[in-house]
């Protein structure tokens, strides 16, 4: 029923030589789940959404795990299975646990909720690589959940950063009608107003016309009376009409949010702190760029791959324990040390703010402090969060 | 950065600088090399390089200087007096740094991109031995006596070490996260690596491949997190070494005995490598981000002048003139 394959053969048998430390054999199955969503209907079809989306992060992770593997006795294979719309998720991911405790969710938030509620899954560690979502980071935690994927919060708070750090104190918006649009909205919202930005006027894109003929004509006029500010948000999940905004405006402003400066997980532009490593060995894989999706997968299956190799044990309870000590850090390749929070389980981690051909600035900025670490002043920090799950 | 120089320092110690050595130095992302007269402080030449230089290192007898350019595939051999680029050494895909043998012949490659260390004889200029080691090898070093070589993956986190007489693998060590640089030190028998992002230097005991001590850096005002060791030297007998620390914007200094920090000092932004003058009184850091190098002076652990060089300065390596 569902598309299974096993795309990581175990490592060349070949042994090499072992090292000193942990020698034992370990073999660690990941099992890699992705809901396929039919993206909604779009003004452009410019940039399909790639199909092996997610699915080739997870690859190269576990490539990379094996490779470090051979010099250790560990070897990693990994299982990926789709699930199409009208199948049914949490099925599959009981039947992934049937086979190993270690799996990595690519899914909206509803599947990835089912799945994490499965008696099944009381023992074992998830990995959530797909939803942005908030509510899973606050009440809706769920203790065996690590969040991979940054949240609209952290996204929102880099954003927000970066227009204190320039002085564009007033805000206006554009969000689109689906729930996902209003979401994102919201979360920028509370995010200007944390930082002290002047939230102004927020209008509601509705029109059904195809821009790609008259944006010119009509967005001028729909962002006429948004009065004055100093930087455009759009909020456009589905990257439906953010596109046709940028240029248009009445008045001559800068925009962000799904369109113009985007804060992003990865993006091709990402260079520095080794990043051109990843990339190139990405693109090599895959033969296009490495996307937000793909990064949280190759980070969730690197993150099991470091705490295998730093323990020497492949089971659930162990690997959990040990990623949310002090003890576990991912190179991540953004130029600060990936550890996961432990009131909540987000993988702490640096935001680019990039636009499609540079990146412009890389989040938390400079002068953003914490008490703590830097990363937490980017999405709910241990105050603000109403995860109470990952409390024992 | 500039940094105020330090006049009467300056003026005591151009004194007992004989004739005008070079610091060179490789530009990353201007495919060049800037070549800093030691009297002066000055640039005075900029040569040419392929593609992303990085690793650079003289022959022994400074008759050539080997040149990493990662971009180009290639280690490039260049004539130091004229800057031409002599020829081409095969060297795998993405030579990043490398190590030449005390053989003087034998260079020890590390090729980011494919988890190869190559091994080229640079007198029939062909490969002899290409070895796997983990993701990313970067740090490379041969012990004084020749007999082992190390690569340091960035991605796996580990240092290899290479039998040379066999070319093989003989221990893999775990290590903290993005190993960077290796040393042999005190007569080879001890190895330190650098671990990037897990902000460290291991120390192994050479004999038994055991790790014997770690250092950490703490400097005030600094988030842990950008104290990331990088590229390191050691003062005449091995007493100290200077070790960069990245986008912590500091250079450490540390006692090789005690393995204690004594002293953190300035210097420019993203500090990488770094390499002496002759009498190992002054040194010069390369840092990436402010595209200048620093000059330190070892005795008073003071920065005495900021260099401008090319974007994004990456490797150094000292060229007497005599």
């Amino acid at each position: 029923m569902f598309n299974t394959r096993l795309t990581c053969a175990i490592a060349s048998a070949v042994a090499l030589c072992l090292a000193s430390a942990a020698t034992a054999q370990v073999d660690v199955a990941i099992h890699y789940l992705k809901q396929v969503v039919d993206a909604p209907p779009t003004l452009s079809n410019l940039d399909p959404i790639p199909e092996d989306l997610g699915i080739r992060g997870a690859e190269l992770g576990a490539q990379e795990n094996n490779t470090t593997g051979k010099f250790l006795g560990q070897t990693y294979s990994l299982i990926v299975t789709e699930v199409f719309e009208g199948e049914d998720f949490a099925e599959a991911a009981r039947a992934a646990l049937a086979e190993t405790d270690l799996l990595v969710l690519d899914a909206p938030t509803a599947q990835l909720l089912a799945a994490a509620d499965l008696p099944e899954a009381k023992a074992a560690l998830l990995f959530n690589a797909g939803a942005a979502d908030v509510a899973l980071r606050d009440e809706t935690c769920r203790a065996r959940v690590l969040h991979a994927l940054p949240s609209y919060a952290m996204k929102a708070d880099a954003l927000m950063q970066f227009f204190v750090t320039r002085r564009w104190d007033e805000i206006a918006l554009i969000a689109g009608e689906r729930p996902e649009d209003q979401a994102w909205a919201e979360t920028l919202e509370r995010s200007a107003r944390k930082f002290g930005l002047k939230f102004g006027a927020r209008k509601t894109w509705a029109f059904d016309a195809d821009m790609r003929r008259n944006a010119a004509q009509e967005v001028p006029l729909f962002t006429q009376d948004l009065g004055d500010y100093d930087v455009l948000l759009v909020a456009d999940a589905a990257d439906d009409f953010a596109r046709y905004i940028s240029y248009n405006t009445w008045r001559p402003r800068p925009v962000a949010g799904s369109e113009g400066l985007r804060a992003v997980t990865w993006h091709r532009v990402v260079e520095q702190w080794g990043a051109a490593q990843l990339q190139s060995r990405f693109t090599k894989l895959a033969d296009r760029p490495m996307l937000d999706r793909d990064y949280a997968a190759w980070a969730a299956v690197r993150a099991i791959g470091e705490a295998v190799t730093r323990t020497g044990a492949a089971d659930a309870e162990t690997l959990r324990s040990f990623m949310l000590s002090d003890a576990f850090e991912l190179a991540g390749f953004k130029g600060s040390p990936l550890t996961f929070r432990t009131w909540n389980g987000q993988l702490r981690q640096p935001i680019p703010l990039v636009h499609e051909r540079a990146l412009v600035a890389q989040a938390p900025l400079e002068g953003f402090l914490h008490q703590r670490n830097e990363l937490d002043t980017l999405g709910l920090d241990q105050p603000e969060s109403g995860c109470t799950a990952f409390e024992n | 950065m500039k940094l105020p120089i330090l006049t009467t320092l300056t003026a005591a110690l151009l004194s007992t600088t004989a004739l005008a050595d070079e610091i060179w130095v490789t530009n990353e992302k201007d495919d060049t090399i800037s070549v800093i007269d030691i009297e002066t402080m000055e640039v005075v030449r900029t040569i040419e390089t392929g593609e992303r230089p990085r690793g650079i290192t003289f022959s022994k007898d400074f008759s050539v200087v080997y040149i990493c350019a990662s971009d180009s595939d290639a280690v490039q051999v260049m004539d130091p007096e004229t800057g031409e680029i002599l020829y081409d050494l095969p060297s795998g895909e993405d030579p990043e740094q490398f190590v030449l043998h005390p053989d003087n012949r034998h260079l020890y490659i590390a090729n980011e991109d494919d988890a190869i260390t190559t091994v080229v004889d640079t007198e029939t200029r062909t490969v002899v031995a290409q070895i796997d080691v983990g993701i990313e090898p970067e740090g490379m070093a041969v012990s004084p006596d020749g007999k082992i070589a190390i690569t340091t993956s960035e991605t796996t986190n580990m240092a290899h070490w290479i039998d040379t007489e066999t070319q093989t693998l003989f221990a893999n060590t775990l290590v903290d996260s993005r190993p960077r640089h290796a040393e042999f030190v005190k007569d080879g028998t001890e190895l330190w690596v650098s671990a990037e992002i897990g902000g460290t230097i291991s120390i192994f005991d050479v004999a038994t491949q055991t790790e014997k001590a770690k250092i950490d850096f703490e400097i005030d005002n600094i988030h842990p997190d950008r104290v990331q060791p990088v590229g390191f030297e050691f003062t005449n007998g091995d007493t100290h070494a200077f070790v960069a620390l990245g986008p912590s914007n500091h250079v450490a200094v540390v006692n090789a005995e005690t393995y204690e920090v004594e002293e953190y000092i300035l210097v420019g932004r993203r500090v990488w490598h770094m390499d002496f003058n002759r009498d190992r009184s002054l040194i010069f850091t390369t840092n990436g981000v402010s595209g200048d190098v620093t000059v330190v002076d070892v005795a008073s652990r003071k920065a005495l002048k900021s260099i401008k060089v090319g974007r994004f300065p990456w490797g150094a390596a000292f060229r007497p003139t005599e």
